[in-house]
């Protein structure tokens, strides 16, 4: 061993459970109860495809410094679920800690010298202590929470003040949490020297701070935009975006003297007809949405097509997991970008937006929206299962209560009443977007939209000019929104430096944190994050003033810098691919290891 | 060329409507359809509906899918927004549309192969969600458009122009809808617009999904002896089990009725539906009974039309999804964003 095992709010756990047996809140609760320390604080739920009796971790990370993507390099591993219980122990950091439940005691063969064993006998002691099955399986849970409590330090008071929170109407379920909690809590200081070297010091960086998952965000974000339709297939990770919807809906939008709904949400037999029902709601003039996954946006692609051809605002929320095909579906994956930019058959490109947490998650539904009707065309929310259905601690989300959807140009019946005629696709103002009209609001306002050829009238046309000057005005179109879609954010090392870096949605965490332990080792690089699609200038220009541009990205093909190189026009030979795909959140390894051979050798030829 | 507009003429003299408006104001562009094809007919029928009922022609959305049936939208009403969306998914396009703004008439045209074989699906749960809407099937028994092949509601041992026989079961729309708990019913044929023009007036004012499967010839492909879906075999083996007239809401109810004249139903607008029965003891409320008859009348070799079955119960979708009265279009955007104060209490339950 020999290293120091010492660290204060830096470490990072996992526990080990069994599905479906209520652990999921015990760790919600401890990871709240660190984020009310006031420690930066992060958990990731990996989770089995399945409802109950398959093993499932739950990571939390603390750092003070405020690195809180994912480490898998775990200093101390609870292991509750014999079924994993090899993996477990073998997964522990060396010097580090296992605490298990020693009801069933160890085998000698599982044994680690380097790993020091906790075993506390929660199943015995629960079920000496508690009286009914359920409550046995429950509360130890809650005692390895205790457990914890102790080796950890967290603050007691915290963890009480949140069991009257939550059970505030249910008191008697307080007092039988709080039994638990200290059950687990004195047997490890009666047993083992507490606190554990790895331990927690109440700090002061999250007041400012929320902790939320980004599928929760977003749907608030859909609520804040105005949208009245949404339409979804049930799907993982994406379904409790409707269900955030739904919420905040029941609560935001229930009118309150007749009791009715003023949204309307379908859930729909299956993905096709959700994205048919969002087009026809758009069309109506509804904002409307749809959260999917990549298996969903395989299937609404013919819609996609429709939609993009015949300009009609519509928002998908690509929620992405592992693909490809039925793929993990409780893993996280970036397999979804080229999809999303180029969805459907024949020459098309859609406005996408790539958040990095729920706070643009938040932000960038909103704007989705006001993409869709200012484009006239489908936009993509691309996030993905570690973003939508992890917590993470983010700034307080605020609202600026002058804002106003942008409608984009529709023509209202006074509007109409003054033209001579109307034309759905004609480029009156020579920005490529033309005027659009709702249906029932004006007899001059009606057309035919369809997805088979048009002209600029849309009217139906076979004609190869009359197609080619709508097909082009489309490309110019959505060309145009580079310059509307959220910038990329840029971060500039001191000086700058001939070599970049540019990530993707949830990779920024791991790319930050990598970047500045490369800086401390003395190599600075720049960095660029891809916020939307298409690309602007911006991205271009990064591309070509740097001599080397390492693309980080959570797939296999290396889909953002395919897009990149073909957008761009970016030489191939500058770019250098590093790529995690295994389906867990990206760590600050993966990009150290993908960027540090390279980059002692391209620092050397920049110099040269 | 595909697309001829449609020279607007009127005679003088000709009949206005309570709007003003001539049957010629309901009209659409050139039908480019198969002179003598049954869908033309149809659209006749529908414009005669239209402009019988007074409706307003900016507050139609006529909607399809994609086949020779999907074209008919383009020939009526051009003050209508049109929709020609994707092959099989208009039940979908016209329920987001009906979900955002349920204040207009919504008019979807179909035909066999949009909605029995790749449609299908869409179909059941359209009628599932009892979407408030027109829908029209024009059934020809063929893929026009790809040149004759059978379709799902092609009859076993109906012979192809080409001289190929089904072997695979049809698909009878009229019992499907009636299984899945639709609330209006009804077939009726291209050629019979006697019958046919007032089970349209009926299914614009039914308050919920109103199918309409009309037997409608294709001349081109499928109207050749050996086949079960041409006029002559139509006109042959149709049997109207109920008659069906539409009294409309403004028309004073003095007229005569027949001793036939069983059962009139009050639509959810306050017009109604009588029925003239034919068939003795035939109760176009009983669905159990309805499904009965249907049964043997198709194991006669007949097929069965008239408006079959009717249940005016008003749930439509948005009575199943509690949504407020009028457009949720109309809404002004401050009803729908809970604004700054709300977003900052909310966020305590994230703290």
């Amino acid at each position: 061993m020999g290293h120091d095992r010492s660290a204060v709010n830096d470490f990072a756990i996992k526990i080990g459970t069994v599905n479906g047996t209520g652990s999921a809140s015990a760790n919600g609760l401890l990871l709240q109860a660190l984020f009310r320390m006031g420690i930066p604080v992060s958990g990731k739920n990996v989770f089995p495809s399945n409802i109950q009796g398959l093993p499932t971790w739950y990571e939390i990370r603390v750092n003070k410094d405020g690195y809180t993507a994912r480490s898998p390099d775990f200093q101390l591993i609870v292991a509750m679920n014999p079924q994993s219980l090899a993996r477990d122990i073998a997964e522990v950091q060396g010097g580090g800690w296992l605490l298990y439940d020693s009801s069933k005691e160890i085998e000698d063969e599982l044994r680690r010298d380097d790993v020091t064993f906790l075993g506390i006998p929660l199943a015995r002691m629960c079920t000496e202590r508690f009286d009914r099955a359920r409550e046995r399986v429950l509360m130890k849970n809650i005692g390895y929470v205790g457990a914890l409590s102790a080796l950890l330090d967290i603050d007691m008071q915290v963890v009480r003040g949140m069991l009257e929170e939550k059970f505030s109407h249910k008191p008697a379920l307080i007092d039988s949490n709080f039994v638990a909690i200290n059950m687990g809590a004195e047997y490890a200081r009666e047993h083992w020297s507490c606190p554990l070297p790895i331990r927690l010091q109440t700090m002061d960086a999250t007041k400012d701070c929320v902790m939320v998952t980004g599928n929760a965000a977003t749907a608030l974000g859909c609520v804040y935009a105005g949208a009245t339709v949404g339409a979804w297939y049930p799907i993982t990770p994406a379904t409790s975006v409707m269900d955030g919807f739904k919420e905040w809906c029941e609560r935001f939008r229930v009118d309150k003297e007749g009791g009715r709904n003023r949204y309307c949400i379908l859930q729909a037999e299956d993905e096709l007809a959700a994205a048919g029902m969002v087009i026809g709601a758009g069309w109506a003039g509804a904002r409307a949405f749809t959260p999917t996954s990549g298996p969903g946006i395989d299937l609404m692609s013919e819609f996609i097509g429709l939609a993009y051809y015949a300009e009609v605002p519509s928002v998908f929320i690509d929620v992405q997991r592992t693909g490809p095909s039925t793929g993990m579906p409780t893993r996280t994956q970036q397999g979804d970008l080229l999809l999303t930019a180029y969805a459907s058959h024949g020459d098309t490109k859609h406005i996408a937006l790539y958040p990095a947490n729920p706070k643009e998650c938040f932000e960038f539904a909103v704007q989705s929206f006001d993409l869709a009707e200012r484009f006239q065309t489908p936009v993509f929310l691309v996030s993905d299962l570690d973003i939508g259905m992890n917590d993470w601690m983010i700034p307080r989300l605020e609202w600026d209560d002058a804002y106003r959807p942008d409608r984009g140009k529709v023509l209202s019946a006074e509007e109409l009443e003054q033209v001579r005629s109307f034309s759905r696709y004609l480029d009156v103002d020579g920005d490529h977007i033309p005027y659009r009209t709702l249906p029932g609001v004006h007899p001059r306002g009606a057309y035919f939209t369809r997805g088979s050829g048009h002209d600029k009238y849309g009217k139906y046309t076979e004609d190869s000019e009359a197609y080619l000057e709508v097909v082009d005005r489309l490309a110019a179109k959505i060309q145009s929104a580079a310059a509307h879609v959220p910038a990329p954010q840029v971060h500039v090392a001191n000086g700058g430096s001939p070599i970049g870096m540019i990530s993707i949605g949830g990779c920024h965490w791991a790319v930050l944190e990598a970047r500045d332990e490369l800086a401390r080792g003395g190599m600075d690089v720049d960095y660029l994050r891809v916020r939307g699609f298409p690309f602007s200038d911006e991205i271009a220009r990064f591309l070509d003033v740097h001599e080397t541009v390492f693309v980080i990205e959570q797939n296999r093909d290396a889909q953002l810098l395919t897009m990149l190189s073909q957008e761009t026009g970016c030489p191939r030979d500058k770019l250098v691919s590093v790529r995690y795909y295994g389906g867990q959140p990206l760590s600050k390894g993966h990009v150290l290891d993908g960027v540090r051979p390279v980059l002692a050798h391209a620092v050397a030829e920049a110099a040269s | 060329m595909t697309y001829i507009a449609k020279p607007v003429a009127r005679h003088p003299r000709m009949k206005v409507n309570a709007l003003g408006l001539t049957p010629r104001d309901y009209e659409g562009t050139m039908s480019t359809l198969c002179a003598g094809c049954g869908h033309d007919s149809v659209t006749s029928a529908l414009i005669q509906a239209f402009y019988e009922l007074d409706i307003e022609p900016h507050r139609v959305a006529k909607l399809s899918g994609i086949g020779c049936s999907s074209k008919t939208p383009a020939y009526f009403i051009r003050e209508a927004h049109g929709f020609n969306s994707v092959h099989g998914r208009m039940p979908s396009i016209a329920a987001g549309a009906n979900a955002a703004n349920q204040d207009l008439l919504y008019v979807g045209i179909s035909g066999d192969g949009d909605s029995l074989s790749i449609g299908l699906g869409q179909l059941c749960h359209a009628i599932r969600r009892n979407v408030n809407m027109l829908y029209v099937l024009e059934n020809n028994g063929v893929y026009g458009l790809t040149k004759g092949q059978f379709s799902a509601s092609a009859d076993v041992g109906t012979r192809s122009k080409g001289g190929e026989i089904n072997r695979h079961g049809p698909i009878d729309p009229v019992n499907l809808a009636l299984s899945l708990g639709a609330t209006f019913v009804a077939r009726s044929f291209s050629g019979d617009k006697r019958q046919l023009v007032p089970i349209l007036k009926a299914g614009m004012r039914h308050k919920g999904f109103a199918f309409v499967d009309v037997i409608s010839p294709c001349v081109t492909f499928n109207d050749h002896k050996g086949s079960t879906k041409s006029y002559a075999h139509t006109r042959a083996h149709m049997h109207e089990v109920v008659e069906t007239d539409f009294v409309p809401l403004r028309r004073e109810i003095t007229a005569e009725y027949g001793e036939g004249a069983t059962r009139s139903v009050t639509m959810h607008d306050g017009s109604a539906v009588r029925f003239n029965k034919v068939d003795a003891d035939y109760d176009p409320t009983d669905r159990g009974a309805v499904l009965e008859h249907l049964r043997q009348v198709r194991n006669r070799g007949e097929v069965a039309t008239g408006l079959l079955y009717l249940e005016e119960t008003g749930e439509d979708m948005h009575a199943f999804e509690n949504t407020v009265e009028g457009p949720l279009v109309d809404l002004p955007y401050d009803v729908l964003c809970p604004g700054s104060a709300a977003l900052a209490e909310l966020q305590k339950e994230w703290w």
